[in-house]
């Protein structure tokens, strides 16, 4: 048999490599400002590109897309050339993909920062970008798959399986997720609306966590710890059942992100049941993962690469138990919206994805650049550096979560709220993010440490060349069964029939639990008194969304007795019938907003903006003074009206003509209300004499965008607000 | 975009019959899968999860 000789592509694993630990350290930076907002809410005070609403979805981006998602690439170009014995089918697919992405990348890193964004978490970015995504992503996978079909290797290997099932499942995510109708450029209104934009969101979400930080990470965990520890994996059966375990059933958890919301019941439920039995599978992988390392485990002492990867798969052990357990209702039902997901959440970030990349990064960065890594001994303090900031970011955001769940549902005994004022809650907690903002710091200074570490091996290296492999070509083998193959042995070596497989298995949980919520009516109950925003209202909701107001604020008062009592009547599914995209939020920073309609005066709304501090003593929440000195932009309501009726919202041709004058009604009424704060007509008086007399332009009040997020803020909640609600539903 | 497409589902007749066939493909797709990881040779499992330190 004649063998062929072919060059590994190392070029471009140096390049992803190069990317990761780019990424990755602005990522966790703007994750460190971001926590030390919650201490200082008001350091970067008046600049809007800096505030927290805006940078939040940076943050996840930067470190999901960013960072893990270089990793991912570097990980699965270096694995699966050479679990193939095959150079990547095209360089020019290879590079698109890298450039491709960087550019997605700083993309996002501008439009972010300047409020463009779709508010849907994790999907924040608008649809050009969106639509960039979805062709690099594609010219990703159809790299892939060539490469396999090129492949001098037989068999494939299980963490090719995952990577295969990691590109299917985003591909169909992202495209089914971001599905939005563009209104201009960089702003576009989604095609669903509240309680079902609401189960594609978390469909998505919750499966971006699962195909995006957990199947990539799987299959470099099935090559990189046998490589490291130098010995196959510990079952290569279990790694079956595990893959196809959890591509079926991590596809139906996404609802048990929307538990005791507005979302059906039987969504829920069946959220749940797939989420425990999630558990099965997730520890199969684990436990795969831990005992490959048996026999080995005197290298764990001396090998930091290891000592990486076995924090790794621990973290992924202790975060798929949680997942469940969270899942649960009466977990949940404490847990959601408290800083016990933030805890969650960063044990599998940094822990999971951190320290398997760090891992991964030391194992393959001498590798090649032909030389030894230049520092064991610093590579070590990176480890406990890390290990120790791990623990003192999670701990003391577990014990925040409990403390404030505890304390929003504590009662007297006259019934009333113990705490019935938010900020109690607040400032019971703020030592723990002190402790938090501890730990990032030194998980970062880890980090940055690695940074050195590995310039320094670099630098000691020589350049990066293809490297040179010898394989013998494959021998046709006839496409059905030979005689003795088993089935699965057959569907493995062929690969684009694998890849239907997949495609069908993770899309038959998303199909069951989808279609109907969309299609059947009587799962979202209309609420007659429910109407569409007016256009004043609905330019204040983009700004909501532009500020990333959803970070802190929740709008989804749960049918609790405590939630009831502190915000007023339960939100239902009828009510958000126009919300496109849906602003249910996922954390409270803040109260939630979903009945603030009516609560306070526009005046209080006004100075509350202007400095939070004034109004709500001990507040954290940052000042958003641009509002007030912004002049709205009504030039796109007629557009933005236009897209909504395609999309279903009743708005009549004679509303949108009307758009421009019924803002100005509404506007004119509103800033006759803040005229009854005597400090702010003085204030006001006084800067329109002060532009009259210097000749400069004055923008009155209601043409400010202040005004139209008091609207929006003023109509939250208030279509519903009577006592008898069973007699509007129909 | 989706008002074209509102409550279809509950005009198609027998609808009932699709978690249940759903779930037998499943049951049945699991099954054969323990039933392969079962039976499979030794020297294969074997061969295959040494790929990775192959190269």
């Amino acid at each position: 048999m004649e063998m062929q000789q072919f060059y590994y592509d190392n070029k471009i694993v140096k390049k992803f490599i190069y990317a990761t630990i780019f990424w990755g350290l602005i990522g966790m930076t703007v994750g460190l400002m971001l926590a030390f907002m919650f201490l200082y809410p008001n350091y970067t005070s008046g600049i809007s590109w800096l505030s927290f609403g805006r940078l939040r979805p940076l943050h996840t981006n930067a470190v999901i897309f960013a960072f893990v998602g270089n990793a991912i690439f570097a990980g699965v170009y270096y694995s699966l050339q050479r679990l193939l014995k095959a150079r990547m089918a095209s360089d020019f697919l290879s590079n698109l993909n890298f450039w491709g992405w960087q550019l997605i990348i700083v993309a996002a890193a501008i439009t972010l920062p300047l409020g463009y964004t779709s508010s849907k978490e994790y999907a924040e970015l608008e649809w050009p970008i969106d639509i960039a995504i979805a062709l690099i992503w594609v010219a990703f996978g159809a790299n892939m798959i060539w490469t396999i079909l090129k492949r001098r290797q037989r068999h494939i290997y299980v963490a090719i399986w995952f990577y295969i099932a990691t590109f299917v499942t985003v591909a169909v995510l992202h495209i089914f997720n971001s599905l939005a109708l563009p209104v201009s450029f960089l702003k576009s209104y989604s095609a669903y609306a509240g309680v079902q934009d609401a189960l594609v969101q978390w469909w998505y979400g919750h499966n971006a966590v699962a195909f995006f930080l957990t199947t990539p990470f799987l299959g470099l965990m099935y090559y990189f710890v046998p490589k490291a520890a130098n010995r196959p994996v510990y079952s290569y059966r279990l790694s079956i059942v595990h893959f196809w375990s959890l591509i079926f059933i991590y596809i139906w958890a996404g609802p048990h992100h929307l538990l005791y919301t507005a979302l059906p019941d039987w969504a829920q439920n069946l959220g749940v049941a797939f989420s425990v039995m999630l558990i099965a599978p997730s520890w199969g992988g684990m436990i795969n993962g831990l005992l490959t390392l048996r026999g080995a485990w005197d290298k764990v002492r001396v090998d930091p690469v290891l000592k990486f990867m076995v924090v790794a798969i621990t973290g992924y052990g202790m975060a798929t138990f949680e997942g469940p357990m969270l899942s649960l209702k009466n977990v949940n039902a404490i847990a959601h919206f408290t800083d016990w997901i933030i805890a969650h959440v960063h044990v599998g970030a940094l822990a999971w994805n951190g320290f398997l990349t760090f891992g991964m990064l030391y194992w393959m960065v001498p590798r090649l650049f032909k030389t030894k890594l230049y520092s064991i001994a610093l590579a070590n303090v990176h480890f406990w550096i890390g290990t120790l900031g791990i623990l003192l970011y999670a701990l003391p955001m577990y014990v925040a979560g409990f403390v404030q769940a505890s304390m929003w549902k504590q009662f007297n005994p006259d019934g009333t709220l113990t705490y019935g004022n938010f900020l109690e809650t607040v400032h019971e907690i703020i030592p723990m993010y002190w402790m938090r903002a501890i730990g990032g710091t030194l998980f970062i200074i880890g980090a940055f440490i690695m940074l050195y570490n590995i310039i320094k091996t670099v630098k000691s290296g020589s350049e990066v060349e293809d490297e040179l492999a010898e394989a013998t070509a494959l021998t046709p083998v006839p496409s059905h069964r030979t005689k003795g193959e088993g089935w699965h042995t057959w569907i493995e070596r062929k690969p684009v029939r694998f890849t239907i497989y997949t495609t069908i298995a993770i899309l038959i949980g998303g199909l069951v639990q989808i279609i109907p919520v969309i299609l059947v009516k009587s799962n979202i109950p209309t609420i007659s008194s429910v109407k569409p925003y007016t256009p004043l209202e609905l330019e204040g909701r983009d700004i909501y969304i532009k500020e990333g107001c959803v970070g802190c604020h929740s709008q989804m008062i749960r049918p609790f007795r405590s939630e009831v009592a502190r915000y007023g009547d339960y939100s239902k599914a009828g009510e958000f019938v126009y919300d496109r995209a849906f602003l249910w939020g996922s954390k409270r920073t803040g109260p939630d907003l979903h009945r603030l309609g009516g609560k306070y005066s526009d005046s209080w709304h006004f100075n509350h903006m202007y400095d939070p501090q004034s109004t709500s003593s001990g507040s954290i929440m940052p000042r958003y003074q641009w509002l007030i000195k912004n002049k709205l932009d009504k030039s796109s309501i007629e557009s933005k009206m236009k897209t909504l009726a395609t999309l279903g919202v009743p708005y009549t041709d004679n509303d949108i003509a009307n758009a421009q004058a019924s803002m100005d009604a509404q506007g004119k009424k509103i800033q006759g209300n803040l005229y009854n704060d005597p400090n702010f007509v003085k204030s006001y008086e006084a800067d329109k004499k002060f532009a009259k007399d210097n000749g400069e332009e004055f923008v009155e009040m209601k043409d400010r965008e202040i005004v139209a997020l008091i609207a929006y803020l003023q109509r939250l909640g208030t279509d519903i607000k009577v006592k008898d609600t069973q007699a509007l539903l129909k | 975009m989706l008002k074209f497409a509102k409550n279809y589902m509950e005009s198609i007749s027998g609808i009932e019959i699709y978690p249940i066939i759903s779930l037998l493909i499943f049951f049945t797709f699991f099954m054969g899968l323990f039933w392969w990881v079962a039976t499979t040779k030794k020297e294969y499992i074997e061969e295959v999860s040494n790929l990775p330190l192959d190269n």
